[in-house]
């Protein structure tokens, strides 16, 4: 039966998640986006709040690693825990998107980890932070181009290169590090390896400086002769032409209704606030009646909140999907894309409704607006969403639509 | 037989008739409201004569008025429809591109939709969506996701087709809903019969700025009865159509709905034609003191059922822009991946490609939107302000997709050759029209 609500059975773990969201994330926001490059420590006792809301729950969780998917025979409808995760993720968002980053072993190596580990290395990795590095000076969005090497000696593997914007890379336990192990065989030779942050030869060189997001560290790294143990690489060793690339980047179809999700937390965030701000200036918004006659403030007010809406739901069909056994590639693009763009257009147009008060340090209009803008831009941007998208519609290789 | 074997039964029936189909029927004979409205366009205002039928009965007796069940809350979020509604929208589907679409361009030349495919359509049990049970509709429990479903496949064949064939429906379930138990007994069982009348809900009106809750055509009391004057527009099927509801301003009560029937004296109209939505034989409806008795008030001028019929009709109109909008897509991407220029497909240029992930993008937002409202509507929830964001979706993405699929294919999008052009005309509709259709 096609229902689009909230399921009743995560409405307790999204009023918890929205309570921590205004007790801990809201009060912190200013501060940490003013120290960039402290650590928020209050997030300690919060991590810890919410492995025990994963531990106590047989809902699926709310965590990083909810994004797992597992079959269980059952063939009826599933709500499960890529729904509860995104829902936990939207709240949380709704607070603060940089302090949500930050949230200690909520990174998205840890989504990577439980979407692809086996079950001895979930073990082994089980209590960890885990940040993600693909990124590097010369390859962005082409993570087939990635450079960094790692060849096998022994019984380990030896990475050498350089990655960059690595989230939460200063403070997580581990990195999942991206590297080829033969570059003339171009993405099936790319592999992801669990780097313990206390690895020598993983070497921190710089925090950057950002619009936003600054409650959270984004770090760069250099690898130089890194010593990685042979059963930390993920999935197969294997060189599979076909197969192998398919499989790094099916952590992307888990992960990309999250960062979905972080859009869809933010621009609410900014609606509901604007909402408030403008009420108390006298604008009625009436849904029955057409825009036209309604005042052109109120009109714009409805059409942001209709474009959240497609990306509200593009993102909960996408995590239900993965919930169901679905593909959802194309789905999570989707919402990706939707939301990645519809967060940065309502935050900036809410800042502009609001006039100097949208601008100015008083409110947090002007901070999330600067934090939007990274929701289009990480873990694929704009750009690469509609790639993806416009290649599978079209039927089309990446040699063919570049 | 409980709903679901109904519903089983009708779907077999459709499906039954769908393998049946030949090909294309020719278009041959006008049907009586194509000669009607050739007549009115020639003679200007013309009283309507309707069709003839007298709705005096005999419909069952009903102590209380009958009503569809209503839904329950459900718990869980889900995207997959129930059997019976995946069984009607395949057979609506397979019904809409097996006829709709192949009918459509001559249907646009003559503004009329031809008279066996609003036969063959009623077979599917289109008009009856909305009718209890104790009347012999086949559908137990009040659906509008199952409306919207069935809206999104016939536009997918075709818009105007699709207003056409879903106008009846419309007061159908508008008597379903608000009718009390005389209005029922006189007028909802034809509804579920072999031969449905032709029929419309009238409320939007001819001006710029037009709003639903401020409507100039008014009803006053007079005697035990209302006097009825004004004007609607871009009625479908207006000159074929045996009984209207009509929204209408009651004396200072607010806006609200009245039964009327197409013979009443007093009633002219004339062809409107439009940019879209031709096929339909979209009209002009003018009331000059039309008498109606006292049994002609829907609901009482209860101020909620007038606001439930405007959302209703409304969510209609985005189902519309989603089925017409998903046609635009199926077409576009054959073409820009067959179309060659400059050696290669013109697929192969992200400013193409693009354009159609966009299409996709807006397309499924449009639709999942358009879902979460008709699903509040059925389970009791509040639902003004999903209507209202879908219906922005509708207004300005499916304008946008009908835009997009003609500039994709560039001059052949121009030319009635391809269906293109059509659907740029008819999504234009969706954001502005109000009434005509139910969900």
């Amino acid at each position: 039966m096609i229902n689009l609500e909230i399921p009743k059975k995560f409405k307790t773990l999204v009023g918890q998640a929205n309570q921590v969201a205004t007790e801990i994330l809201r009060p912190n926001s200013r501060k940490y986006d003013r120290a960039e490059h402290t650590y928020p420590k209050e997030l300690d006792m919060l991590a810890a709040l919410i492995d025990g809301m994963n531990a106590g729950s047989d809902l699926g969780g709310a965590g990083a690693s909810g994004v797992r998917r597992s079959s269980n025979g059952d063939t009826g409808n599933r709500n499960g825990s890529n729904m509860s995760t995104v829902l936990s993720v939207i709240e949380m968002c709704w607070g603060d998107v940089g302090l949500t980053l930050s949230m200690p072993r909520q990174g998205l190596g840890n989504s990577a980890i439980a979407s692809v580990a086996d079950d001895s290395q979930l073990e082994r990795y089980a209590g960890k932070w885990a940040a993600m590095a693909i990124t590097e000076p010369e390859a962005g969005s082409d993570s087939a181009a990635i450079r960094t090497t790692a060849e096998l000696d022994g019984d380990s593997y030896v990475l050498n290169g350089e990655k960059i914007y690595v989230t939460a890379g200063e403070r997580a336990d581990l990195v999942v590090v991206w590297a080829t192990l033969d570059r003339s065989q171009g993405r099936a030779a790319i592999k992801s390896f669990v780097v313990e942050r206390s690895n020598p030869g993983l070497i921190l060189d710089r925090l950057e400086h950002k619009l936003g997001i600054r409650a959270s560290d984004t770090a760069a790294f250099r690898l130089e002769n890194c010593r990685v143990p042979k059963q930390d690489l993920l999935g197969s060793p294997e060189i599979d032409t076909k197969k192998s690339f398919a499989g790094a980047m099916q952590t992307f179809d888990n992960t990309r209704p999250l960062v979905a999700g972080m859009a869809v937390g933010l621009a609410r965030a900014c609606l509901e606030r604007t909402q408030d701000l403008l009420g108390g200036a006298g604008v009625d918004v009436d849904y029955d009646r057409p825009l036209h006659s309604q005042s052109a403030v109120a009109a714009e007010l409805i059409e942001l909140e209709s474009d959240w809406e497609a990306a509200h739901l593009l993102t909960l069909q996408a995590a239900w999907m993965a919930d169901n056994s679905k593909p959802n590639s194309l789905q999570a693009s989707y919402a990706k894309a939707k939301a990645g763009r519809s967060c940065v257009d309502i935050a900036l147009r809410c800042v502009a409704l609001c006039g100097t008060v949208g601008y100015g340090e008083d409110e947090l209009l002007e901070k999330w607006s600067r934090d939007a803008k990274i929701l289009d831009i990480f873990e694929g941007t704009q750009q690469i969403q509609l790639l993806i998208i416009a290649r599978q519609l079209l039927g089309k290789t990446s040699a063919e639509l570049k | 037989m409980n709903a679901a074997e109904r519903g089983m039964s009708l779907g077999l029936r459709a499906l039954n008739r769908v393998a049946g189909l030949e090909l294309l029927d020719r278009i041959g004979m006008r049907n009586r409201a194509e000669a009607l409205l050739y007549s009115a366009t020639k003679n200007g205002f013309r009283a309507a004569e309707g069709a003839g039928r007298t709705f005096n009965g005999p419909g069952p007796k009903l102590s209380a008025p009958a009503r569809q069940a209503r839904g329950e809350r459900a718990a869980a979020f889900d995207l997959s429809p129930t059997d019976e509604q995946q069984m009607m929208r395949e057979a609506i589907g397979d019904f809409a591109q097996a006829k709709l679409r192949p009918a459509a361009l001559a249907a646009n030349d003559a503004c009329a939709a031809p008279i066996e495919l609003l036969r063959q359509a009623n077979e599917l049990g289109v008009a009856m969506l909305g009718v209890p049970g104790e009347l012999d509709g086949a559908f137990e429990e009040r659906s509008a996701v199952t409306s919207v479903l069935v809206a999104e496949q016939l536009a997918r064949g075709d818009m105007s087709l699709a207003l056409a064939i879903l106008a009846p429906a419309a007061v159908g379930t508008a008597i379903g809903l608000w009718g009390d138990a005389d209005q029922q007994s006189t007028y909802l069982a034809p509804f579920a019969g072999d031969d449905p009348p032709a029929a419309a809900l009238a409320m939007i009106e001819p001006r710029p700025l037009f709003d639903p809750l401020e409507l100039e055509t008014k009803a006053t009391a007079s005697g035990d009865g209302y006097v009825l004057s004004g004007a609607k527009s871009l009625v479908p099927r207006a000159a074929d159509s045996e009984l209207f509801v009509v929204a209408a301003e009651l004396d200072g009560r607010g806006p609200a709905l009245f039964i009327v029937e197409a013979e009443e004296k007093g009633i002219v109209f004339e062809a409107e034609p439009a940019m879209g939505l031709r096929a339909a034989g979209t009209g002009r409806l003018q009331f000059d003191g039309v008498k109606l008795g006292p049994g002609a008030l829907l609901a009482d001028a209860e101020p909620a059922a007038y606001r439930e019929c405007v959302r209703l009709a409304r969510l209609g109109w985005c189902a519309l822009a989603v089925g017409t909008s998903q046609a635009a897509l199926d077409y576009l991407i054959p073409y820009v991946n067959e179309r060659i220029a400059f050696g290669e497909p013109i697929s192969n240029r992200q400013a193409v490609a693009f354009d159609v992930a966009n299409v996709a993008i807006e397309l499924e937002g449009m639709r999942l939107a358009t879902y979460r409202a008709a699903s509040r509507a059925d389970q009791g929830l509040d639902y003004s302000r999903e209507v209202a964001l879908a219906r922005r979706l509708a207004t300005t993405k499916a304008m946008q997709i009908g835009s997009d699929a003609v500039q994709l294919l560039g001059g052949h999008g121009y030319i009635t050759e391809h269906p293109v052009e059509r659907w740029y005309r008819d999504l234009r509709a969706a954001g502005l029209m109000e009434g005509a259709l139910l969900v």
